[in-house]
C-alpha cells in the first residue's frame, strides 16, 4: 500500500486522483440516497445527453484558463453560431457542410477576435470577454429579432443527425461518445503536443516563455480561436439535439463550464491544469442538479450547492499551490 | 589577430520616446568573455535582448561571423548559436525539468507531438554529464519550483552547453546566489574560454566582474562611455571609474 502511494504515477497525478475520489464519493452518495433512481438506466442517459453540450467547451476552455487568462464570452458564441448554422440549415435546404463550416469558421472568428483584443489591443481577457459576451449576443437579438428558427425539417432523420445525437445501440447518445473521443484528443495535445507545452509554459510566466523562444501572443491566440471553434461545435450538437434554434441558446452554459474546469482542478492562476481533471469536474457539476433534486432536496438548493462547490474547490487548490511556494 | 564572432554598429533602440540605446558599437571575439557594466537603467538589458532576439533595433547593423544578419526572435538567435542564460527567470517554476529543457525548441515528430522518451533522455544526460547533478532527489521530472537559485542557474547553463552555442548571453548570473554557488557559475564562465566559445555577461559586482572577464564594456544612459582591456586596468582603477561615472555622470580618458 505504502509503496503504490509513493508511485511515480500516484505522486504526478495527486490533483486527478483527488477529484476522482470526490467524484465516486458524490455518485456514492446519490446511489445510497436515492438508489430507486440511481439504480437504473435512464439517469445516466440523461446525463451522457446533456454534460457533453458544456463538457465539450470545458475541456476546450481548460487551455484558455491554463494560459491564465479567462473567457466569458462563449456563451454568446454558441449564440450566434448556432443561429447562423439555424439560418443557412434552412435557408440551403439542409447543406450540412456549408452549414458547419460556416458556423465553425465563425466561431473561430470570435475566438480570434478575442485573441487579437487579449494581446494586440493588450485588453486583460475578463473585460475584452465581458465586451464581446455583450456583443455577439446582442448580434444574435438583432438578426433574429428574437425568434427562434426550426431545423427540425431539415435536420431529423438525415445522416448528420445520426452521426451528432441518435443513440448508438439505442442507448448510448452519439454526444457522449464524441465528448469521450474530444476529451482523449486534447488530453493528448494538452501533455504531449508542442502547442499544450507552450500553453503551459506561458500560464506559467509569460516573460520566461518569451525569453524561452515562445510566441506568446500567437499561443494566446490559437488558444482563444480553438475555444470558440468548439463553443460552436457545442451549439451545434445542442442544434441537433434540440432541433431548434431559440435567441438564449448558450446562455445558461457560463456558470457550468467555468465550474467544471474550475472544479476540475485547473489553477487559477495558470501554469498547471488537467483535462481529465475537468471531465470529471464535468461528471460532477452536470450531475449535480438531477442528483439533488433525487435526494429529495428541492430545485433550490442546486445553484447553492454549486456554489460551495466551486468556492470550496478553488480555496483548496489555492492553498495546496501556496503551501508549495 | 582574433577572430570576430559578433559585432553590433550604430545600434539604436526606442521604447515609445525613451532612447533606451544610442549608437552603441560594440565587438565580440571568438574566445572572450566581455562584461557590460553599468547602472541601472543604462541599457544593458536592453543590449543583450537585441543580440538575443526579444528585441529588434530601431537601426544599425548586426554582423555574427563577419555576416550582417537581422535577429528577429529568440528561435533564430539561438539557431545562429547564441544562447541566453538568464538568471532564474529563464525557467517555468511549475514545469518539469524536462519540458524547460526544450521549452521552445521541442523535440517533436512532423505532427508537433513531443517525443517525450527522447526529451528526458537527453535531459537526463545534461543533468548528470554537464551539470553534474548527483542528487536523487532532483530528476528530469522535478519541478524547477524545488531547486535552489544555484540549481536553477546549473540547469540553465548545461542547456547553453548541451545545444553547442558559440556565444553565451548571461544575464546576470551570480544574483541572488550562495559563495559557493557564485563560485561555480564564475568557473563555468572562465571554463568557456577553454572551449574557445565567447561570453557576454552582464553582472552588478565588479569583483566577480573582474575575474571571469577578459573585457568591460561600461554602458551609461544608454552609450558605451569606456572600454578597457583587462590587462590595462586594475580591479581597483576600475572600481575608481565606477565612482567617478556615478559622481560625475561621465568617464575622465586618461591618456
Amino acid at each position: 500500500m505504502n509503496s503504490l502511494l509513493n508511485s511515480y504515477f500516484v505522486k504526478t497525478h495527486k490533483l486527478e486522483i483527488s477529484i476522482t475520489i470526490i467524484a465516486i464519493v458524490l455518485f456514492l452518495i446519490y446511489f445510497l440516497g436515492a438508489p430507486h433512481v440511481f439504480t437504473r438506466f435512464p439517469i445516466y442517459r440523461a446525463f451522457m445527453q446533456s454534460m457533453p453540450f458544456f463538457g465539450i467547451i470545458a475541456i476546450s476552455a481548460t487551455f484558455v484558463v491554463t494560459l491564465g487568462e479567462i473567457d466569458l464570452s462563449f456563451p454568446s458564441i454558441v449564440g450566434i453560431t448556432s443561429l447562423i448554422f439555424g439560418i443557412i440549415m434552412t435557408s440551403t435546404d439542409g447543406n450540412f457542410f456549408i452549414a458547419f463550416i460556416l458556423a465553425t469558421s465563425l466561431g473561430m472568428f470570435a475566438g480570434l477576435v478575442n485573441g487579437l483584443l487579449v494581446t494586440k489591443i493588450g485588453i486583460p481577457s475578463i473585460v475584452a470577454t465581458i465586451g464581446t459576451l455583450f456583443f455577439w449576443r446582442g448580434l444574435v437579438n438583432v438578426i433574429s429579432q428574437g425568434s427562434g428558427i426550426a431545423i427540425v425539417d431539415v435536420a431529423d432523420g438525415t445522416w448528420h443527425h445520426m452521426i451528432f445525437v441518435e443513440k448508438l445501440f439505442g442507448k448510448i447518445p452519439m454526444q457522449f461518445i464524441w465528448f469521450i473521443v474530444l476529451t482523449g484528443l486534447m488530453q493528448w495535445v494538452y501533455r504531449y503536443h508542442k502547442f499544450g507545452n507552450h500553453i503551459h509554459f506561458v500560464g506559467d510566466n509569460k516573460a520566461s516563455a518569451q525569453m524561452m523562444g515562445i510566441n506568446v501572443d500567437n499561443v494566446k491566440i490559437i488558444a482563444f480561436v480553438q475555444l470558440g471553434f468548439f463553443s460552436a461545435l457545442a451549439g451545434i450538437f445542442t442544434m441537433y439535439e434540440m432541433l431548434y434554434f431559440w435567441p438564449t441558446q448558450g446562455e445558461g452554459l457560463m456558470l457550468t463550464t467555468l465550474a467544471a474546469v474550475f472544479v476540475g482542478g485547473t489553477s487559477v492562476f495558470g501554469g498547471k491544469g488537467t483535462i481529465f481533471g475537468t471531465f470529471i469536474g464535468v461528471l460532477i457539476i452536470g450531475s449535480l442538479e438531477s442528483g439533488i433534486v433525487a435526494l429529495g432536496l428541492s430545485g433550490f438548493y442546486v445553484k447553492f450547492i454549486n456554489g460551495l462547490m466551486i468556492t470550496v474547490a478553488v480555496t483548496v487548490y489555492a492553498l495546496i499551490q501556496r503551501r508549495k511556494n | 589577430m582574433a577572430e570576430e564572432l559578433l559585432k553590433l554598429q550604430n545600434i539604436y533602440k526606442n521604447f515609445g520616446n525613451v532612447k533606451v540605446l544610442k549608437d552603441v558599437n560594440i565587438k565580440i571575439n571568438k574566445g572572450e568573455v566581455v562584461a557590460l557594466i553599468g547602472d541601472n537603467g543604462a541599457g544593458k538589458s536592453t543590449l543583450i535582448k537585441v543580440i538575443t532576439g526579444v528585441h529588434s533595433p530601431n537601426s544599425g547593423k548586426v554582423f555574427f561571423k563577419e555576416k550582417e544578419v537581422q535577429i528577429k526572435s529568440v528561435a533564430q538567435s539561438r539557431k545562429m548559436g547564441i544562447e541566453a542564460v538568464y538568471q532564474e527567470r529563464a525557467l517555468c517554476d511549475q514545469q518539469e525539468l524536462y519540458r524547460n529543457i526544450f521549452a521552445g525548441r521541442e523535440i517533436t515528430n512532423s505532427f508537433g507531438f513531443l517525443d517525450i522518451k527522447k526529451q528526458r533522455k537527453e535531459a537526463e544526460k545534461i543533468l548528470r554529464d554537464y551539470i553534474g547533478f548527483t542528487s536523487k532527489a532532483i530528476t528530469v521530472d522535478s519541478q524547477v519550483m524545488g531547486l535552489s537559485g544555484g540549481e536553477k542557474q546549473g540547469v540553465a547553463f548545461g542547456r547553453s552547453l548541451y545545444f553547442n552555442s558559440d556565444l553565451i548571453v548571461l544575464d546576470e548570473p551570480t544574483m541572488g546566489l550562495s559563495i559557493q554557488e557564485t563560485e561555480k557559475v564564475l568557473n563555468f564562465v572562465k571554463g568557456l574560454k577553454n572551449e574557445n566559445k565567447s561570453a557576454i555577461f552582464i553582472d552588478h559586482n565588479i569583483i566577480h566582474v573582474y575575474g571571469a572577464a577578459d573585457r568591460f564594456i561600461i554602458l551609461d544612459r544608454g552609450e558605451v562611455v569606456g572600454e578597457f582591456n583587462k590587462e590595462d586596468i586594475s580591479r581597483e582603477e576600475l572600481v575608481q571609474k565606477m565612482i567617478q561615472l556615478h559622481e560625475s555622470g561621465k568617464i575622465k580618458v586618461e591618456d
